[in-house]
């Protein structure tokens, strides 16, 4: 039992840092939120599997948060804002994709590396946990560092949210506080960054950060 | 009632009386009233430090419900603090007395009034504290009403210069005492003394902790080369502050030094104590040099200071030294040269502010080239301040001489030293130490005979009057000080002992049973001295050839005019000035260290303009350190801006490229 455990947590995790890839490739908006969808419920799945191994029903919760939450509503939501703008053609890239990819096998290479170093007195299923879960925090930093549009930006931030969550849960005996609170702090990003686009659409008529470096009297 | 006790009562009476010049600012009496209140607080502070060294009353300590909360403050009277209290009151007493009279010619007393009991106050505070919070906290009140103290005539020129400087140096100072208290409390950050003590460091540890301690103590006592706002703070505030501050202040730094380096840092292994030497002698050397060549009684005073700071610290580096060695009554000898040079500069420094006082007072000028034969408008001024220069040039028998030959009798210990390091820099240091001395004495020699004797150059130094009473009585209980410390040192060396006790684990041999008050440092057989020998000879002889005189030579009296180089001429200009007497050491000494140029501004040919010798000055600390450093700290600054205006996502980057770096040297480390 507890061998299976193990390789199921270690598959859920491991698909999250997957997807967190997949993300970093995603050239259009559509395309992007669903793969984050499919990011939240595979994070729902994994702590409902961690839920379930740990015998913690409170993390059922956390799992029901995530999905309802990231897997449902704020794809939609991000869906309808880039129908109303009308940007879901847009194509935007920083960083050459091979560039970027090769970046976050770095990332997650050193986070495994680091994380295996630091938590060999912790169990197997924390050590694990932490890695991935530092390797989609440090995915869902480096999508929001090379992209220039808001929304992805946004996605990139919950998906960095996302690997908080499996840390937390990943963790034994962590209180339910902690994983409510982060998925309250996501909520109000969103709600705050999702005002914040519409008056930055409202003044520049785009949500290219570029436009606020001119505004500033800045250019590249 | 327990000495710790006691002087925490009349720290608050201090405290209260600087609030009372506050609420009673409009009463004519007020300025009596406080420094009358000063002197006797004082004074009992002094009786609790002189009851607390010779055994009177016991070591206690004292916690107050005030501070941190849950911590409280920790307050405590070891031999050490004892000493310093002593200091403190000894010389805050002085002062004050001083100041009845002299605070009468105050333009404006309630900017000084309220700051200057809580100053006192403040210092005896810092002697006292028993954890590292009160004594910061001490430490900073104290700077900043001294601060307010400088700042007393704010619309003088260089008055707020001299503030701005001395402000940034004491920020400054004080940081680097925090983070040495912070090392000190190191992870289990208790913040006691007594648990600082016990904690066990390594070497590298406390040599970290000498090196910020003395950055810290040694920027508000005056070392090289954080020196530079002394001699432009002391010469702007009054005359009885800049006696405080000179003659107490930079001692209560000192204090902290000696606090944290000899008791609870623990032992420094002995090649953390050349560096404490080699700046001491420096600090000598160059605070003397500049103080040869300052035209401003007060700024020679305050370079003085800096000279004999310099003296002091390199006796402690001294005894390091001998302590790493476990050579401790001679690390005692050096310790005790030190205090005992501590309590005759106090004394001999207050004393010559004090003249300087007196002379701004009775002439209004601070300038030697407008002063000149006050001798015979102010005699008792100039009788006083002659005992206290022949202290300070450490003539016999006064005090200077006493603690002077006391360090090196412990100079002469180095080859006694296993290393053959200190074998080379103690004899080194000891030379500089003794070219120090002896420019001290040139200097003031220059500073009495300029100012004092001769003709006087401007109408005023001929107008001058002689001050009030107190003042002189002040001045004459310092100067009797200086003459008795000189005469029965043996007196004030057993009386330190239990300080140097406590810090070397060593004492000097009792003195107080030794014939004639003989200094007898190490052994009989090695070398004595006694002061009161010498007072007796130079008494008797003294007496005996001008009865001699009188008695063998012609009563008739015979007026001439004095020898002027055979061309005769009634301009005062004509008699050594403050340049032309020190040409011949600025010429040898002060080229490359004081940057001194001269340059002859020759008239052409038919122009009947005189010819002119100009002399420039440059401080090289200043212009080479600090105006480099200040430039320096602009362009990086300026470069820095630059970081003010980045885009939103080059912030992220910076964000997310900082975080990975620090998680690459973690995943390195591990």
């Amino acid at each position: 039992m507890d061998r299976i455990a193990f390789d199921i947590a270690h598959l859920l995790a491991g698909g999250l840092v997957l997807v967190s890839f997949m993300m970093i490739y995603q050239d259009r908006l559509y395309a992007l939120l669903n793969v984050f969808a499919l990011h939240a419920v595979l994070l729902s799945l994994s702590v409902s599997w961690q839920a379930y191994t740990q015998h913690a029903p409170h993390l059922y919760v956390t799992a029901a948060i995530a999905l309802i939450f990231k897997a449902i509503v704020i794809p939609g939501v991000l869906h309808r804002i880039i129908r109303q703008m009308g940007i879901h053609r847009e194509v935007e890239k920083v960083v050459g994709v091979g560039v970027t990819m090769l970046a976050g096998m770095g990332l997650v290479a050193m986070s495994i590396v680091l994380m295996l170093g630091l938590t060999e007195a912790a169990d197997a299923f924390a050590r694990e946990d932490l890695a991935f879960a530092l390797s989609v925090v440090l995915l869902g930093l480096l999508m929001m560092v090379t992209r220039r549009n808001a929304v992805s930006q946004v996605v990139g931030f919950m998906s960095l949210e996302n690997g908080l969550i499996l840390a937390a849960t990943g963790a034994k005996g962590m209180p339910l506080v902690v994983e409510i609170s982060v998925a309250f702090s996501v909520l109000i990003a969103f709600i705050v960054i999702g005002v914040f686009l519409f008056r930055i659409r409202e003044r520049f008529d785009t949500v290219d950060d570029v436009a606020l470096e001119d505004y500033r009297g800045e250019v590249e | 009632m327990s000495a710790v006790d006691l002087s925490l009562y009349c720290v608050a009476a201090l405290l209260a009386l600087g609030l009372a010049a506050i609420a009673l600012r409009r009463s004519a009496a007020i300025s009596a009233l406080v420094y009358f209140g000063s002197a006797l607080l004082s004074l009992v502070l002094a009786g609790a430090g002189v009851a607390v060294l010779a055994g009177a009353a016991e070591i206690t300590g004292r916690v107050l419900p005030v501070g941190l909360p849950w911590l409280g403050s920790h307050w405590r009277i070891d031999a050490l603090s004892a000493f310093f209290l002593l200091v403190v009151g000894f010389g805050g007493a002085a002062a004050s007395v001083y100041a009845v009279g002299y605070g009468r010619h105050e333009s404006e007393p309630q900017r000084v009034l309220p700051f200057y009991p809580a100053f006192l106050g403040a210092m005896a505070l810092v002697v006292m504290a028993n954890d590292a919070f009160s004594f910061l906290l001490s430490w900073e009140v104290m700077s900043l009403l001294s601060w307010a103290l400088v700042m007393a005539h704010h619309r003088a020129a260089g008055t707020q210069h001299a503030g701005y400087v001395y402000l940034v140096m004491a920020g400054f100072g004080t940081m680097a005492l925090l983070l040495a208290f912070g090392l000190l409390a190191g992870s289990a950050g208790d913040y006691a003394f007594e648990a600082m003590r016990a904690a066990a460091r390594s070497p590298a540890m406390a040599a970290v902790i000498l090196a910020l301690m003395l950055v810290g103590a040694g920027s508000k006592a005056g070392l090289v080369p954080l020196h530079v706002w002394l001699p432009l703070a002391h010469p702007a505030a009054p005359s009885h502050v800049s006696a405080l501050m000179s003659g107490v202040m930079t001692k209560v730094a000192l204090y902290g030094l000696i606090r944290v380096v000899f008791d609870l840092v623990g032992p420094l292994e002995w090649w953390a104590s050349p560096a404490v030497i080699v700046l001491g002698a420096g600090t000598a050397v160059l605070g003397i040099l500049n103080a040869l060549v300052a035209s401003d009684i007060k700024k020679i005073l305050a370079y003085s200071t800096i000279e004999n700071i310099g003296v002091i610290v390199a006796a402690l580096g001294l005894a390091l030294a001998f302590r790493a060695n476990g050579m401790a009554a001679t690390s005692a000898l050096a310790f005790s040269a030190a205090l005992f040079h501590i309590v005759n500069h106090a004394a001999f420094k207050s004393l010559l502010f004090m003249g300087a006082g007196n002379v701004l007072v009775a002439t209004g000028q601070r300038e030697l080239d407008v002063l000149g034969g006050l001798i015979h408008r102010m005699p008792v001024t100039a009788f006083l301040v002659l005992v206290g220069a022949l202290a300070i040039s450490a003539l016999p028998p006064l005090n200077g001489f006493a603690s002077e030959w006391l360090l090196f009798q412990s100079v002469l210990k180095s080859p006694e030293l296993p290393q053959a390091g200190l074998q080379i820099i103690v004899p080194a240091a000891g030379a500089m130490l003794a070219l120090a001395a002896a420019l001290a004495a040139a200097a003031f020699v220059r500073l009495y005979g300029v100012g004092f004797l001769g003709r006087p150059r401007s109408d005023v130094a001929a107008k001058a009057i002689e001050v009030d009473r107190f003042a002189l009585a002040a001045m004459g209980a310092l100067a009797l000080v200086c003459v008795l410390a000189g005469i029965f040192p043996g007196v004030m060396l057993d009386l330190m002992a239990p300080a140097a006790e406590a810090m070397v684990n060593g004492r000097l041999p009792v003195q107080a049973d030794e014939a004639w008050q003989t200094l007898v440092p190490i052994a009989e057989t090695r070398s004595t001295y006694s002061g009161l020998l010498v007072f007796l000879f130079i008494v008797f002889s003294a007496t005996s050839s001008a009865w001699l005189v009188h008695r063998l030579a012609s009563r008739r009296l015979r007026r001439g005019p004095a020898w002027d180089c055979g061309f005769p001429s009634n301009i005062a200009n004509t008699q050594y000035g403050a340049g032309s007497f020190v040409q011949p050491l600025r010429r040898v000494l002060g080229t490359i260290l004081l940057g001194a140029r001269e340059e002859v501004a020759m008239p052409p040919p038919g122009d009947n303009r005189p010819a002119r010798l100009l002399v420039t000055l440059r401080d090289v600390i200043w212009d080479g350190g600090y105006l480099r450093l200040a430039a320096l700290i602009n362009s990086a600054a300026t470069q820095m801006n630059r970081l003010q205006f980045l885009t939103i996502r080059r912030y992220l980057s910076l964000v997310v490229g900082s975080l990975v770096s620090l998680l690459l040297v973690l995943t390195i480390w591990n």
